[in-house]
């Protein structure tokens, strides 16, 4: 309890330094866009309505869903950059992230700004004109000043949001305080959710309280009141960013998806790293779909994934040749078609499988998935948030013919709980999992070979296929890591009472490996 | 009549919905330099339209506005105003600036040095019989008469030689109106000001105005002395012209007969 609290403290100065880098560029850009195109909105009333409904029509979109939006659309835009100006733009992490919350600002920031600038009394506006002020001067000397109060109110309320929904940049690949949530949804560390939200809380109050006192001094016409705000303002986000100065030269970009063992894995990654005297950033919490594009567009170094995954998602295919084949194609045709180099297994399997609780399987008699086939009408289905949407679903499903009275999609952690529970009869686990055998359930078989093999393998991207320092890292760890092991290091984080961190299951699995 | 006018409105038309209706026609009027002229009419006459004209608040359809022979639209609008003063109706000051600013702006918008519009804000303050105190207070500090003191001397900040003015002592009492309304009276003379001052209070007119027009539905009904015009054939004109006299010998009447209400 006091080590995970710990922990969190430890990786606040990082996470919050990268938090408040990409809020306050957000919102600088947001307000360098929305009061330009507000002034012009105010000039060209034909164009307010459009511009309005569409900044409201963004605002409908849920955050993360825009974020992850700007993923592809980011990628898709750096071949052009490339074939055009030689560079490609990156696609995860802090420049989809900025550009998704910029536009989330810009509603507030264009709404009051129109108000503020069309509520104006007529009376002082001919005046503005009669003393003979340019139409430059009026809108500088009049127009802005008066409207101040209404445009920082709605600075104010696009600040607070940009701050709330920069927590969900952790999603792309953007490390901010939203790695603390997500880390903590992912392994049930509620000391991080909590420290999290906390955090995330209190940099949004006391941002909100800062832009307030500008605010009030626009209002009460008190310059000594927006100075030091201002100042404080500025002071705050200096303060916050000095740890992004003192980072490591050489630093690798690790990816992990949003489960435990990821998370374990990329630790230690990191961990080996570190003792080749380098640095590892984690980009956390990334979807099955989204890091693999990210390694082959080099926006990671390297990640661990699944032999099975990448067979059908990435070369699209439905068959299910045995482990080593499936490996030596995988190797050949990721370096062929993405210069992507696939190093080797780890050494255990990640399999999809489908689970039941012993004595439920027992009573029905279900030993494998035909059985289940046969009783899949009466029951309830339990998976994974993407698991339904997957190609292993659709070869398992048409192999069986299985039809459930129900399914229901949970994240991992909630997917054993309802199990648990009785509200999913049959869940997707996976076979490294510790709670298999945590919570007594046990592993169907697949007779006719629906799903394909799951091999742990380490990936790495086209930029580094042939970086020394990575290789040395890396190679150490190539099928040392026991499925056992792995189950025991899962459980340590997964487990209800008495959960580790990521950091010390790895610590964990690299002494069971004979690792230094 | 005959010689040439210093502020010349010459057969001003001006529609604000394309032609369908006018707000202001064919109106004509010549005002000699250091000339105090009233323009009287209902609302909806026309009248602040023509004022509005001469700085070119509001750009005519047809016809010219000349000051000393030269065509308004001659200047570009920024510097025509800022050599004209205007007072406005409901005051108009800024009210995120501070008196002295709101006082100083225009010389400000000339580029005159800082020290010697802080002389000219406090000559101004003394002029319109303001403390100097008042300099540093934000406009919603100040009563009605005071802002419109304020008003009168931002106006004539920049010594403009003509000065505008839009119903500039109707939202006062009668007791400040009276007051203010002599005040710039003097600073008309004093400074040797060209004034064209717009209401709808034909008393107000005959006090402080030397020449008058009336206007209705856009057009120049009459113009002259207040004498001239209670002469004026048109019978509207007369009675206009006829009820301040009207009124004060009614009031004079009634404070003569003393029965009291108490």
């Amino acid at each position: 309890m006091d080590d995970r609290f710990q922990s969190a403290l430890a990786l606040l100065p990082d996470y919050l330094a990268r938090h408040v880098l990409l809020s306050a560029a957000a919102l600088a850009l947001g307000v360098a866009i929305g009061l330009p195109l507000a002034i012009l909105l105010v000039r060209h009333a034909r164009l307010r309505w459009p511009a309005l409904a569409a900044a409201s029509f963004v605002q409908t979109i849920p955050g993360l869903a825009l974020l992850a939006l700007f993923y592809p659309l980011l990628l898709g835009l750096s071949v052009f950059t490339k074939a055009l100006f030689g560079f490609a733009l990156p696609a995860l992490g802090f420049l989809p992230s900025l550009l998704a919350l910029t536009l989330y600002s810009l509603l507030p920031i264009l709404r009051n700004a129109v108000a503020g600038l069309t509520g104006l009394d007529p009376a002082v506006m001919e005046a503005a004109s009669a003393v003979g002020m340019t139409t430059r001067q009026q809108l500088f000397r009049v127009e802005l000043p008066l409207a101040a109060p209404v445009i920082m109110a709605g600075i104010r309320t696009a600040a607070v949001w940009t701050i709330g929904a920069a927590t969900l940049s952790t999603a792309v690949g953007q490390t901010s305080l939203g790695n603390y949530i997500f880390t903590g949804l992912q392994t049930e560390n509620w000391i991080y959710v909590l420290f999290g939200c906390a955090v995330v809380a209190a940099f949004a109050i006391a941002v909100d309280q800062t832009l307030g006192l500008i605010e009030a001094g626009a209002t009460r016409r008190s310059a000594a009141r927006i100075w030091i705000g201002a100042v404080v303002m500025a002071a705050g986000v200096v303060a916050a960013l000095v740890p992004l100065s003192a980072s490591s030269s050489r630093t690798y970009l690790i990816g992990a998806k949003n489960f435990s063992e990821q998370f374990i894995l990329a630790e230690l990654i990191a961990r080996q790293l570190a003792a080749e005297g380098a640095s590892a950033e984690r980009k956390e919490g990334l979807g099955s779909a989204v890091v693999f594009r990210a390694l082959a567009s080099s926006d990671i170094d390297a990640y661990v994934d699944y032999s099975g995954t990448l067979w059908a998602n990435v070369l699209s295919r439905t068959d299910t040749p045995e482990s080593g084949v499936m490996l030596k194609e995988l190797t050949s045709a990721l370096a062929e078609r993405f210069g992507v180099v696939l190093l080797g297994p780890l050494g255990f399997e990640n399999a999809y499988a489908l689970a039941m609780r012993r004595e439920r399987a027992a009573a029905l008699g279900i030993s494998s998935i035909a059985d289940l086939a046969r009783h899949a009408g009466g029951l309830t289905f339990g998976t994974d948030l993407e698991f339904l949407s997957r190609p292993e679903w659709k070869a398992l499903r048409d192999a069986y013919h299985l039809n459930f009275q129900a399914q229901r999609s949970y994240t991992p952690t909630f997917m054993y709980r309802a199990i648990d529970s009785g509200d999913a009869d049959v869940i997707t686990a996976f076979s490294s999992d510790g709670r298999i055998a945590a919570q007594g359930l046990v592993v169907l078989t697949d007779p006719l070979h629906a799903i394909p093999s799951y091999d742990a393998i380490l990936l790495v991207s086209p930029k580094r296929a042939n970086d020394p320092l990575l290789a040395r890292a890396l190679q150490p760890l190539i099928g040392k890591i026991a499925v056992e092991r792995m189950r025991e290091a899962n459980f340590m984080v997964d487990r209800d009472t008495d959960k580790t961190t990521p950091q010390e299951a790895a610590s964990f699995l690299a002494r069971a490996a004979g690792l230094p | 009549m005959g010689q040439p006018h210093f502020i010349e409105i010459a057969k001003v038309a001006k529609s604000f919905d394309g032609g369908a209706t006018f707000a202001v026609r064919d109106v004509t009027i010549g005002l000699p330099a250091g000339g105090f002229l009233a323009v009287v009419g209902t609302s909806g006459s026309g009248k602040t339209t023509t004022l509005k004209l001469i700085n070119r608040l509001v750009e005519p359809d047809r016809g010219e506005v000349r000051i000393d022979g030269v065509p308004v639209g001659a200047t570009d609008a920024p510097t025509l105003r800022r050599s004209i003063g205007y007072v406005f109706q409901g005051i108009g000051l800024f009210p995120h600036m501070k008196v002295g600013e709101n006082i100083g702006i225009t010389p400000q918008l000339l580029g005159w040095a800082p020290t010697e519009i802080t002389a000219r804000i406090a000559e101004l303050l003394d002029l319109v019989g303001l403390p100097q105190s008042y300099a540093s207070r934000f406009p919603d500090a100040l009563s009605g008469g005071e802002a419109q003191r304020v008003s009168v001397a931002r106006a004539i900040a920049a010594r403009p030689r003509i000065v505008l003015m839009d119903e500039p002592f109707g939202a006062l009492d009668p007791v400040t109106r009276d007051a203010v309304g002599q005040a710039y009276r003097t600073l008309h003379e004093r400074l040797s000001l060209t004034t064209v001052m717009v209401t709808h209070d034909v008393q107000e007119a005959v006090l402080l105005a030397d020449q008058i027009a009336v206007m209705s539905g856009g057009r120049v009904l009459a113009r002259g002395t207040p004498r001239e015009l209670m002469g004026n054939p048109d019978p509207s004109v007369a009675a206009l012209m006829a009820m301040p006299k009207r009124q004060a010998e009614r009031i004079a009447a009634l404070m003569a007969r003393d029965n009291g209400y108490g």
